[in-house]
């Protein structure tokens, strides 16, 4: 059992360092009509030679920094008491990162006293989250600099349905 | 049954028989200046301090003379307290609480650890802050993250009596500290940003039991306003003033919440504080005045009742929460002397009012780049009168949703947050910690989900500009003229409470961790030291064993470590500007130390 500890810690070491060097794939490659997805159909931004942003990273910016920014900080770059979610968004697994985001997460101890609290119900959080997530992921790869970003494309109708049956439902 | 009614009769008695006193053993130890009994130094909150040990001549000899660490790594708001030979230290969540024997270098006399739901960290807006300890009657008190008011046995720290003033389930967090007035301790109520409908509520020091709650929002009765009696700029408030000030019933979920300072007059009997912003922070959702948000509240000390109102910022547009202190002071105006309340809200006006009316005297910017308002209308005669005049282009009601409303100064963060700024009853200037920082914000539609976050607008901060690229000022302020008399310009946001002192001193604390001491006259700095961590506290002094010590709590955090770890950027200088806002973190990490300083012997 002593020895096992050791050999579970170098597995974790490997799995992250593993993680690290593999960039998350964020081009896009399908649209709904709602958003951009990547070839593993999980939500991505997309951003023009011009720098204009698809609705949803836009989006995504203002939610983030409505609901988000008062703990995490400014632009996904941390606090001094929360991760920096630019690079939780790259790290983190599309469904870990709903998952945590919906459930909460508790890191409290003599040294930490971290707590993300459960945000499932919160329509203004869920009904924006891959928006969120997109917007994080456009920071965490550098697609956009710091900031809100100067040009984006107008809202579809068919976002703003989408948009309407979360909010309502 | 019999009994019960004489013996509360009895208490009654006993009550009226000492009107004029504050709290004895509060007042008493107040007026000894080798203790620091509360957190703004005194009842009228100057923070001024007596002792003449430390001086302008010889303050550029500070050593420091001990250190205590904390053991959290959080933002250290607040002061420690000093009663007799005693220490009292708080932290912020878990809000442990030392009591440190001063005869013995600071050894632990008793600690108090309390149990709290962890979850409570996710509904505090704006880190685990605690703004500290309030004493009285050989009691500590302490207001727990979790709004547990908790009364300790100062001897031993053994708990006399807890008392739940909120639910952090709904979002009812607590930060601020206590304060004891005669057999009463009051408490506020933090989270706004959760829709909470804000109150004040006074509880028994004898045995915690409810004396009175007044909220901020709502029926006359649940406001303990008097339609005729209590008084709005000279005139009668008049019925369901509240009610009629928000559409449908916004207000049960309209913020107003009480999460700043109190401070008293024992003469009037009245005591002062501030509720904050109405929720959301989308204007368009609540149409209206959102009566009495944003207002300086007189309060009878005894009743709760309310003696008069004056709302700084109605229906406010840009999260100008109206929690700060209330200094008062006695100074002549136009050859009168007036009994005054001095305040420097966050929306960048310095206002002067009469304590004991409520009548606005003066009102003016105390940060020049305040540009949201052209002025506050000081005509009683005008249907304006007392009102700020809102600039259309910095209106982001009327820019509308999703709409963004760019250059608004100052940023949500205020022109000054909580930090409590000081006053020299000998230069007879205020000092205020302030901050340079503009912003971006843009209201959009959000929905309410009882204990979730209930914002509604995002923003971007940036400092000040066309100014000195610094996202701070340490000023001395002249509140009879509403003039600033000098102006220290600070790379970042003054969020330490400063400290005024009789040697003709003052001391205030920077993000970078310096604790700086000034000329109280000119302003010229006389000494600096880089404590470990960046300062968020207030500066406190005391003496023991006749030599003089000032202290303060290191460990960035709070607000000003959410927007200011990361460095603030001006989304529309683009990248290039960047380097010139250097982040906080290049210059301090977390920390909790509290630093102690004194002349070499």
């Amino acid at each position: 059992m002593i020895k096992a500890a050791p050999l579970v810690a170098v597995a974790l070491l490997c799995a992250t360092a593993a993680r690290a060097e593999d960039p998350p794939d964020v081009a896009p490659a399908s649209n709904d009509g709602v958003r951009w997805f990547n070839a593993e159909e999980v939500p991505t931004f997309k951003i023009e030679e011009d720098g204009t942003v698809d609705w949803n990273t836009f989006s995504g910016f203002r939610r983030y920094h409505a609901e988000c920014h008062v703990c995490h900080g400014p632009d996904g770059e941390g606090s001094t008491y929360a991760p920096a979610l630019k690079d939780s968004a790259m790290r983190m697994d599309y469904y870990d990162f709903v998952g945590v985001v919906a459930a909460g997460r508790q890191k409290v101890g003599a040294a930490e006293n971290q707590v993300m609290p459960a945000f499932g119900i919160n329509p203004n959080v869920m009904c924006y989250l891959d928006d969120i997530y997109t917007y994080l992921r456009a920071r965490g790869s550098d697609a956009i600099p710091r900031g809100r970003p100067a040009k984006k494309e107008a809202k579809t109708e068919a976002y703003s349905a989408a948009e309407a049956a979360c909010m309502e439902g | 049954m019999k009994k019960g009614i004489l013996g509360l009769a009895a208490g009654l008695m006993l009550s009226a028989a000492v009107p004029a006193m504050a709290n004895e053993s509060l007042t008493q130890a107040a007026s000894d200046a080798k203790q620091w009994v509360m957190q703004l130094g005194n009842y009228a909150g100057t923070r001024y301090s007596e002792l003449t040990g430390i001086t302008k001549e010889n303050v550029g000899k500070l050593q420091v003379a001990w250190t205590f660490s904390t053991g959290v790594l959080r933002g250290h708001e607040g002061s420690p307290l000093v009663i007799g030979d005693v220490m009292y230290v708080h932290t912020p969540f878990p809000n442990n609480v030392y009591a440190l024997d001063l005869n013995a270098d600071g050894k632990i006399l008793w600690r108090y650890h309390p149990e709290q739901n962890p979850d409570v960290i996710g509904v505090m807006c704006c880190d685990t802050v605690n703004r500290g300890l309030a004493f009285a009657d050989g009691m500590i008190f302490l207001s727990q993250a979790d709004t547990t008011l908790v009364a300790l046995d100062a001897k031993t720290g053994a708990v006399k009596w807890s008392v739940q003033n909120g639910d952090p389930a709904k979002g009812e967090t607590s930060t601020a500290t206590p304060l004891v007035v005669k057999d009463k301790v009051f408490v506020g109520i933090s989270g706004g940003e959760y829709g909470v409908r804000g109150h004040m509520t006074a509880y028994n020091i004898k045995d915690g039991s409810l004396a009175w709650r007044a909220y901020s929002t709502g029926p006359d009765a649940e406001m303990l306003v008097d339609p005729e009696k209590t008084m709005v700029l000279g005139k009668p408030i008049g019925a369901d003033s509240s009610l009629k000030s928000w559409e449908g019933d916004q207000w049960q979920i309209g913020g107003g919440t009480t999460w700043g300072w109190t401070t008293y007059d024992p003469e009037l009997n009245l005591i002062y504080y501030g509720t904050g912003n109405p929720s959301t922070w989308n204007p368009s959702q609540r149409p209206g005045d959102n009566k009495w948000s944003m207002t300086i509240m007189a309060r009878d000390a005894d009743t709760g009742m309310a003696k008069w109102f004056y709302q700084k910022t109605p229906h406010d547009e840009w999260d100008f929460d109206g929690v700060n202190e209330n200094i008062l002071v006695d100074k002549e105006i136009d050859g009168t002397m007036r009994k005054l309340l001095v305040n420097f809200d966050r929306n960048g006006f310095g206002y002067t009012l009469d304590r004991e009316t409520g009548e606005l005297l003066v009102a003016e910017k105390y940060d020049p780049a305040v540009n949201w308002a052209t002025e506050v209308v000081m005509d009683p005669n005008s249907d304006q009168y007392g009102r700020p005049q809102v600039v259309a282009e910095y209106s982001t009601e009327q820019n509308g949703e999703d709409v963004n409303s760019t250059g608004i100064c100052p940023a949500a963060l205020g022109s000054k947050d909580q930090q409590p700024a000081t006053y020299s009853p000998e230069t007879g200037l205020f000092y205020v910690p302030t901050n340079h920082v503009c912003m971006d914000y843009e209201p959009f539609r959000v929905s309410y989900t009882a204990g979730q976050p209930y914002v509604g607008a995002t923003l971007s901060m940036f400092p000040a500009p066309d100014s000195h690229g610094g996202m701070g000022n340490f000023i001395a302020w002249d509140a009879t003229k509403g003039e600033i008399v000098w102006s220290l310009p600070e790379q970042f946001s003054v969020w330490s409470g400063a400290m005024a002192t009789a040697g003709g001193v003052v001391f205030y604390g920077t993000l970078e961790g310096y604790l700086k001491a000034v000329d109280a006259e000119t302003g010229k700095e006389l000494y600096k030291f880089k404590t470990p961590s960046g300062i968020i506290g207030n500066v406190f002094t005391y003496e023991h064993g006749g030599k003089q010590y000032v202290g303060v709590l290191s460990g960035v955090g709070g607000w000003a470590g959410i927007g200011l770890a990361a460095g603030l950027t001006n989304s529309n200088d683009g990248l290039g500007a960047v380097g010139g806002y250097a982040a906080l973190s290049d210059y301090t990490a977390l920390g909790g130390q509290l630093t102690i300083f004194a002349l070499p012997d």
